[in-house]
């Protein structure tokens, strides 16, 4: 089993930067509306709770507030908002998204005793998310010809986390500089970090 | 499908006017031009071929209509440093995308707004390498152009010049090039990652010509080494379309007609263009021309050309002998990643600052098990962009992504740009369903052929090897694709080519194609000058045919 991940940038944030020449008011617009998370309006309660339990075992997040991530792509498949690409293999991308809830859903019932994915423990999900991934299927017939693997990455987990990693608090904990506009960065070689940047990180591998 | 673009939903270049893109507020006097008389050129694309092709065209005396379906941005006030507002740049309308290998679209390799994907691109800007423009005759392998190398480097000159192109005093590979017009930029760690490892292994390396400014040049202040260049320049330092060749289209008396999405080119009795048909601010409208330009690229161009079917055309504009579509190119962008003692901080400066051509031009090295050439680049790309790299690659999701993601800091990459085989079977065609115009989607087939494999497992191996010699640690591999060319090649023999050597379609000569569909073969770099060199000389081609 992985540890819980920890920062190796322990208090740094680049929310700080709110007010320097780092962050431009068009930044701050987008990041301001993003505060307030947009209503649910495309899918139903139980699917958007099936949605956050995924959300929640893809980036588990231990800090008091969590980034939002389901209603974001709520709201994205409200809009029909698309990513530019559908595969021949996969449903339009309302269509997949439901489809893929729900087999998630159906494999759960059928590899732990008829319990849905929310009632499952953290790491029973985690493990039947990969054996999804894996295309280890209990379910086949609730896919409905949609290749499992490929809801799974190229919908299911790259959407959570580029919702998650453009937020400030996921760039915070990976020491990413955040917002640079108009102030950019000066120092681009090794050993050498402008003061507006996150202090030097420490990993366990290197103490 | 809807844009959900509350702030980017009206037209913006109306009423005499266009934004000027070099402030937050304000505009720019614009010519505007009739629609039931006839222009001199209809253009639709603002991207890299329609926007050379407009300025030029509207400089030597010609009346220009430059359509784009997407927006007219002004950087300073639109573009924000957030991976996910900046979706607005891509093309995100779906289209299909089948064959035994798909290719990702849309913010892959599409830009829906005027200045199109060199609002959004890398700023790598190499040429080919001069074999590559007879690539059969020279190389046994592809097509040839039906362009002399000696040609085309002219016109390398003439945009890089345009473009204050920041590069190294030598560069060492292919003939002399002469200075680039600005000095280059200061190598960023990534970028020495690269550098290290070339030196390791006895192969040269350069910094990278960027298309972004290392020295004021006009209204553009240098690079500030945000490294947000993927998601669009909000100070403009990089010279794209939008704050280069369109304001000189406009300057010089083209109008720009921004979020109007050309559905048809219309064709007359006898077969010629008449004008095209267009939808703007509510309503389809028409817009009569002399000529007609496609500059939509290696998917809207063909699908524009087959969507405009006529009774005379009946499988659409070019297309008698089916060839519409066919031979599109993308290029693989598979990648080594390793981990590093040290903080490499990738994420500043522009995403590829060094780069090495070696197995472009190495010939005779008795490993290279393949035909064609790839170059690679060091990387930088924005956490959203890695996290989705990592996941789609590796299925990695919770606790372990996090922990890798932790390591952001101290990655590095090698992403090579890897020449792919023209191949009549890889096409864009239209599929059965229709967008929210009614106008039918585009379908796209990709499937490599085992030549195009064995170069990138070359280069797979090849990046390893360099990346190990680095200091790179536990390694990985991803493998995705960069790029779109081809789909409509020119060429000198009707019955193989779409267009003539000066991008007129064969057969009806009031129609053209300026875009990186008209590329016979792909080579081993990044196509944008290629693109913009080929436009500049079609210009003055037509140029000189009309003053003749």
């Amino acid at each position: 089993m992985s540890q819980p991940f920890r920062t190796p940038y322990p208090g740094y944030d680049v929310l700080d930067k709110w007010d320097s020449p780092s962050f431009d008011d068009q930044t701050r617009e987008v990041l301001r509306a993003r505060r307030d998370p947009p209503p649910r309006r495309f899918l139903d309660p139980n699917q958007f709770a099936l949605l956050e339990a995924l959300c929640a075992v893809v980036i588990p997040q231990r800090r008091p507030e969590p980034v939002p991530i389901a209603p974001f792509i709520d709201a994205a498949l409200h809009a029909g908002r698309g990513t530019g690409t559908r595969f021949a293999t996969m449903p339009p991308e309302r269509d997949a998204w439901l489809r893929g809830l729900e087999a998630i859903d159906a494999e759960a019932r059928a590899a732990f005793d008829g319990r849905g994915f929310c009632e499952l423990v953290r790491p029973k999900q985690a493990r039947l998310l990969r054996s999804i991934d894996r295309g280890d299927c209990r379910a086949p017939e609730a896919w409905q010809e949609m290749p499992p693997q490929k809801f799974f990455r190229a919908l299911l987990l790259k959407q959570i986390v580029q919702i998650y990693y453009s937020a400030p608090a996921a760039m915070s904990e990976i020491g990413y500089g955040g917002p640079a506009s108009p102030r950019g960065y000066v120092r681009l070689k090794v050993g050498q970090i402008d003061p507006w940047e996150a202090p030097f990180g420490t990993w366990e591998d290197q103490a | 499908m809807t844009q959900d673009a509350p702030r980017n939903d009206r037209p913006r270049a109306v009423n005499g006017h266009a934004p000027d893109v070099f402030k937050r507020e304000g505009q720019v006097p614009m010519r505007e031009y009739p629609k039931n008389a006839p222009v001199d050129f209809v253009i639709v694309g603002a991207g890299c071929g329609g926007s050379v092709l407009a300025a030029k065209l509207a400089e030597a005396g010609m009346s220009v209509v430059l359509f784009d379906a997407g927006p007219f941005f002004q950087p300073r006030r639109d573009f924000a440093s957030d991976e996910r507002e900046q979706e607005k740049l891509y093309w995100l309308d779906p289209r299909i995308s089948d064959g035994d290998d798909p290719i990702e679209l849309g913010a892959n390799n599409s830009g829906r707004a005027v200045g199109g994907s060199s609002v959004h691109f890398q700023m790598v800007s190499l040429r080919f390498r001069p074999e590559w423009f007879k690539a059969r005759s020279k190389l046994g392998y592809g097509r040839d152009w039906p362009v002399d190398w000696r040609e085309m480097w002219r016109y390398y000159d003439e945009v890089e010049e345009a473009l204050k192109i920041s590069g190294p005093i030598r560069y060492p590979w292919g003939p002399d090039r002469g200075r680039y017009p600005y000095r280059e930029h200061e190598v960023n760690e990534a970028g020495l990652v690269l550098a290290r490892g070339a030196e390791a292994l006895g192969v040269d390396w350069a910094p990278t010509p960027l298309c972004t400014v290392s020295a004021p040049s006009g209204k553009s202040p240098p690079c500030a080494y945000r490294g947000m260049c993927k998601i669009g320049c909000s100070i403009n330092a990089k010279q794209s379309m939008l704050i280069t060749y369109v304001p000189r289209a406009i300057k010089a008396g083209a109008e720009v007609r921004d979020l109007a999405m050309v559905g048809r080119i219309e064709t007359g009795a006898d077969g010629r263009a008449t004008g095209v048909s267009y939808y703007r601010d509510g309503k389809w409208r028409f817009q009569k021309a002399e000529n007609v330009v496609a500059a939509g690229y290696s998917i809207e161009t063909p699908r524009l050309l087959l969507n405009s079917s006529t009774a005379q055309h009946p499988q659409g504009l070019g297309n008698a002998d089916g060839l519409v579509g066919r031979n599109l190119m993308v290029h693989a962008n598979d990648a080594v990643w390793g981990e590093f003692d040290e903080e490499i901080r990738w994420y500043k400066g522009p995403p590829s600052m060094a780069t090495c051509e070696h197995w472009n031009y190495a010939d005779d090295d008795p490993s290279k098990n393949f035909d064609g050439g790839y170059s690679f680049m060091s990387q930088g790309p924005l956490p959203g962009d890695f996290a989705g790299t990592l996941t789609s690659s590796t299925g990695m999701f919770g606790d372990d992504l996090l922990e890798a993601m932790g390591r952001y800091n101290r990655m590095a990459g090698l992403k090579m740009v890897g020449e792919s085989m023209p191949q009549v079977d890889n096409r864009v065609t239209l599929a059965d369903e229709t967008d929210e115009l009614g106008l039918p989607r585009a379908k796209v087939t990709h499937s490599f052929c085992d030549n195009d494999r064995r170069l990138q497992g070359h280069g797979r191996k090849f990046m390893s090897r360099m990346m190990r010699a680095a200091g790179g640690k536990n390694l990985f591999e991803t493998q995705s694709t960069a790029h779109l060319m081809g789909g409509c090649p020119m060429g000198d023999d009707p019955e193989t080519s779409v267009t003539d050597d000066m991008g007129r379609v064969w057969n009806v000569d009031n129609l053209w194609i300026c875009d990186g569909s008209l590329m016979p073969t792909g080579g081993g770099v990044n196509p944008a000058m290629t693109i913009l060199a080929n436009a500049a000389r079609i210009a003055d081609r037509i140029i000189d045919a009309r003053f003749d």
